[in-house]
């Protein structure tokens, strides 16, 4: 297999078979310089930004949603092009006809589409309901067919919560690449040899990938009609730059076209463009000017990616995420560091066209980084915090060098690995329902089993471990169960054809867990091995509240007592959901990083033995609880950082915020400058010394 | 051996280079006006602790400390230097980075058994923060309840010592931010040759709950915190006097 566009490119396995890592490895240039060669925005861009704020301040003013289908159901083709100014962009394409408009997707569930429209000012077309209520099933609806009564109490009693099993799940990253390296043609003809060479036994699971195989192989072939509609022929590969991004927008297009699922992320796209635009700039064919404007017009798309959603959705998430997110960076398994001149052209865009939380440009942090590549990026990151920082160094060991992180901090290798997204079990509730024998401290109503109660006036710690072990492993398995059933339906009822079909054959899929509550039962814990914590309870006999008597390690101190229990109910808890089947041979691994959904779980649980009072928010992710962690950042950041990431491979998260006065000195009034005032000859001949070097704490 | 302490920071970015774990000293021997420390004026309180506890916690997360270390200040981290003396030696044994952020108001040239401390100090230290309240020695006096006359010793038997100096200033409105003081100051420490930097901090009002606390009257009462600007260009006069004495 050779192609016209390849010339150039240095070949490998990736001429043989679907695999972009290989392309990646054989062809990028790590970039080692600093920013000095980035250019500002062109007229055009200015333009279409501007034009873009226009529309933003509209929307804002019609109080969030500009426009919206409640009759076309929204498909990789349901749509003729849409445009901003067709003259000016130099990368195309929308969601639907327009931007700004957004489209109706109703596989998920279709009381969510229509609440959608309706919150919004909108009413869903009849016909369109009495479809999806009659005639064709959603995902939603699936579930509910399939749920046990216990899961919906524990759905109700929000011991269990945010679960996808009415909306779409996401954190499935398609491999984009691969339509702008190899061309929908190739693409196609690997999935029929795939098809082909199935099992040939009709066991369900063979049934069941022979028809998403086929479903894939009709979602490539949409692609290539809606990226006809703009003009483009994607069956061959991207022969220059600005072919590659487009092509591979176009793979990004038809997967939001297609899901509204609660993260849609790019994956890890900007070391592969640099190679198409090392070889233009090389070739002559594209100046910077021209690469930078085409980044720039492409992150532009992805700030106008848009959904249907809730104004509940949006609480639950602080406002109307997308988490378009692209990785940055990192560490090649040979040792190269992945910084290009693309990873500078990305991050360059929050100043070309300002700061944006859209897309979550993640930087995947090294200490191996290039020392100008870090430089860089504390200077964006001071400028616009704008930009996430994650471990390499750590996620590289499981993963590799070509995975990205999908929705905040899930990794996966792309095309490689996907995940099914599992929402949150609430372990501060849980531990209640220990010490009540299974009631709802809030409601009174019996959810778990009756296991018995704890009785006495003071609790005491080894009674309450034993009870809590035993109602995380009640929780654990109908947790676990509930997750089989989501993913059978979405599967069923709202596959994600498109994303899939830029996967490999052979996927590993990540079956993620998640944990809410951990700093509140850490603590609880503490409190009741530490101290003495006395219950108080109604006239029904439910403890719903507690007094503690002195005082308690708390988690965030690094403090090894109660820092030990975290870890160990994480780990514990861990143990527990491996012990059950998974659906599709899922690989278990749990989370702990709510990041603003802390404040609804916080909300529907009750007093707690730490000292927490009903309602109050638990604190985000694996953070500590708030004002609990007095040791300073290092101390509290080393708390978190003692809990056990292979347990917990799905991410931890540590909110942390900090006045900028309290990360540093203002350079306008600090030393480091002094050099540059006081050195009359800025190469030192003069012999005065260079003050800012002085300021290396290693200089000896 | 045990020092008393007020309290620590795990995460001090503001007291010397990279991340320091920062310990504040229990007990003052100056007043300033503008103090914004006055819980840690009185000597003989606060927490007791070692230097082998000190450097366990260090050591516990070495990690973010790579390229910071230990710095620390007070109160008046030199009213203890015997302690001082025996942290910093145990620190310099693993290789650890020392700065002192200090008043030098203890210093005193004409005791030998001072000097000889001070001496023995700076074997284990790496920089030292020195803070110049006042260049002139009556409004030195003025601000402090001391004149600066050893303090201006002090930075001079570091010059001679070799030890990297950071200065700091604080500017306070009607105090300390007279255009003559301050390229006097910039002239005095133009030409230290072992200056590596120059830390000027605008005067701010955060303290003053701590006076309430304490119930005592807060000195500068009534005067605003220093807005950036100013403190740009009370940096830009101290510069101009460096420039002088350094002909440049």
């Amino acid at each position: 297999m050779d192609f016209e566009s390849w010339k150039g490119f240095e070949g490998g396995t990736w001429k043989k078979e679907v695999n972009v890592r290989s392309f990646i490895k054989h062809n990028f240039t790590p970039y080692d310089g600093d920013e000095s060669f980035l250019v500002g925005p062109t007229q055009d861009t200015l333009d279409l930004w501007n034009q873009v704020m226009e529309l933003s301040r509209q929307e804002r003013e019609k109080g969030g949603v500009l426009d919206m289908d409640t009759k076309i159901i929204s498909t990789i083709v349901s749509h003729g092009p849409g445009y901003l100014d067709k003259d000016k962009e130099r990368i195309v394409g929308f969601q639907t006809d327009k931007p700004f408009k957004r489209a109706l997707m109703p596989y998920g569930g279709i009381r969510m589409a229509e609440k959608a429209c309706k919150d919004n000012g909108y009413e869903l077309d009849p016909t369109v309901k009495e479809f999806f209520t009659i005639h064709r099933k959603t995902h939603n609806a699936g579930v509910f067919d399939a749920y046990t009564p216990e899961m919906r109490a524990c759905r109700s009693s929000h011991i269990i919560t945010g679960l996808p099993d009415a909306y779409g799940r996401g954190r499935i990253i398609g491999d984009y690449r691969r339509v702008a390296l190899y061309g929908i043609d190739r693409l196609i003809e690997d999935k029929y040899e795939q098809k082909e060479t199935t099992r040939t036994a009709m066991y369900s699971h063979i049934i069941q990938e022979r028809e998403e195989l086929s479903e894939q192989i009709r979602a490539l072939d949409d692609l290539k009609k809606m990226a006809l509609s703009y003009g483009f022929d994607i069956s061959k590969p991207a022969k220059d730059t600005k072919e590659a991004i487009q092509w591979l927008y176009f793979g990004y297009l038809g997967a939001v076209k297609e899901q509204n699922g609660a993260a849609m992320s790019l994956g890890r796209t900007s070391t592969f463009l640099d190679i198409y635009a090392e070889r233009d700039l090389k070739n002559g064919v594209y100046t910077e000017t021209e690469l930078q404007e085409m980044i720039d017009h492409f992150i532009m798309k992805l700030r106008l990616i848009k959904f249907a959603r809730t104004p509940e959705y949006n609480d639950l998430f602080s406002g109307d995420p997308q988490w378009v997110t692209e990785s940055i960076g990192g560490v090649a398994i040979d040792g190269r560091h992945m910084v290009t001149k693309m990873s500078y052209r990305y991050l360059h865009t929050l100043e070309n066209l300002g700061a944006a939380p859209e897309p979550n440009l993640t930087v995947l942090w090294s200490t191996r980084l290039p020392e100008n590549f870090k430089r860089f990026c504390a200077r964006i990151s001071i400028e616009t915090s704008s930009v996430q920082y994650e471990n390499d160094d750590l996620m590289r060991f499981t993963h590799g060098d070509d995975y990205a992180i999908a929705c905040c901090v899930s990794s996966m290798v792309v095309g490689k690995e996907m995940q099914f997204f599992g929402a949150r079990a609430n372990l501060a509730k849980c531990l209640l329902y220990a010490i009540n024998g299974g009631i709802d401290e809030i409601s009174g109503k019996q959810i778990a089993p009756e296991y018995r109660p704890i009785t006495s006036e003071y609790l005491d710690y080894d009674e309450v471990m034993q009870k809590f072990e035993a109602m995380m492993e009640w929780l654990a398995r109908v947790y676990v169960h509930t997750l089989n059933i989501i993913h059978y339906m979405h599967d069923k009822y709202c596959y994600e054809k498109l994303q899939m079909a830029l996967h490999d054959k052979k996927v590993t899929r990540w079956f993620a867990t998640g944990i809410a509550g951990l700093s509140v039962v850490a603590d609880s814990l503490s409190a009741i091995k530490y101290a003495k914590v006395k219950t108080i309870r109604n006239e029904e006999g439910i403890v719903v509240d507690y007094e503690i008597e002195g005082d308690f390690p708390k988690y965030g101190n690094d403090d090894d007592r109660v820092d030990k229990i975290a870890y160990d109910i994480v780990h514990r808890f861990m143990t527990h959901i491996r012990k059950h089947h998974t659906y599709r041979d899922g690989i278990p691994t749990t989370s702990i990083l709510t990041i603003t959904s802390n404040v609804v779980y916080g909300k529907n649980t009750g007093a707690t033995p730490d000292g927490r009072k009903r309602g109050e928010a638990f604190a985000p992710g694996a953070n500590p609880m708030h004002r609990r962690d007095t040791h300073g950042a290092v101390a509290s950041l080393a708390s978190v950082a003692k809990l056990p990431f292979v347990d917990a491979q799905d991410g931890i998260s540590n909110t942390f915020s900090i006045i900028p006065g309290a990360l540093g000195k203002d350079d306008k009034i600090f030393a480091g400058d002094l050099a540059i005032d006081i050195d009359c000859c800025a190469n030192g001949a003069c012999g005065t010394p260079t003050l800012f070097e002085g300021l290396d704490a290693n200089e000896d | 051996m045990e020092g008393l302490i007020h309290s620590k920071e795990s995460f001090g970015t503001v007291d010397g280079p990279g991340i320091r774990y920062v310990i504040f000293m229990q007990g003052c021997p100056m007043r300033c006006l503008y103090c914004h420390n006055p819980d840690t004026w009185e000597p003989g309180k606060g927490e007791k602790i070692t230097a082998e506890e000190i450097l366990s916690e260090y050591n516990k997360n070495l990690s973010f400390y790579k390229n910071g270390g230990i710095t620390v200040t007070g109160g008046e981290p030199l009213l203890q230097i015997d302690f001082i003396i025996d942290l910093f030696r145990k620190a310099k044994l693993q290789n650890i980075h020392t700065c002192i952020d200090t008043s030098g108001a203890t210093f005193n040239p004409k005791s030998a058994e001072c000097v000889e401390k001070f001496s023995e100090l700076m074997k284990y230290t790496d920089l030292v923060m020195l803070d110049i309240k006042h260049i002139d020695p009556e409004k030195h006096k003025a601000l402090t309840g001391m004149d600066n006359k050893n303090i201006l010793a002090f930075a001079k038997f570091l010059e001679e010592k070799n030890v990297q100096l950071w200065i700091r200033h604080i500017i306070v409105k009607g105090y300390t931010d007279s255009k003559n003081d301050l390229i006097l100051l910039g002239k005095f420490i133009g030409k230290l040759r072992n200056l590596k930097a120059l830390d000027v901090l605008p005067y701010h009002t955060m303290g003053v709950g701590k006076y309430k606390e304490l119930n005592i009257p807060y000195p500068l009462e009534g005067i605003e915190a220093l807005p950036l600007s100013d403190a740009v260009s009370a940096k830009e006069h101290i510069l101009s006097g460096i420039r002088e004495v350094r002909g440049i």
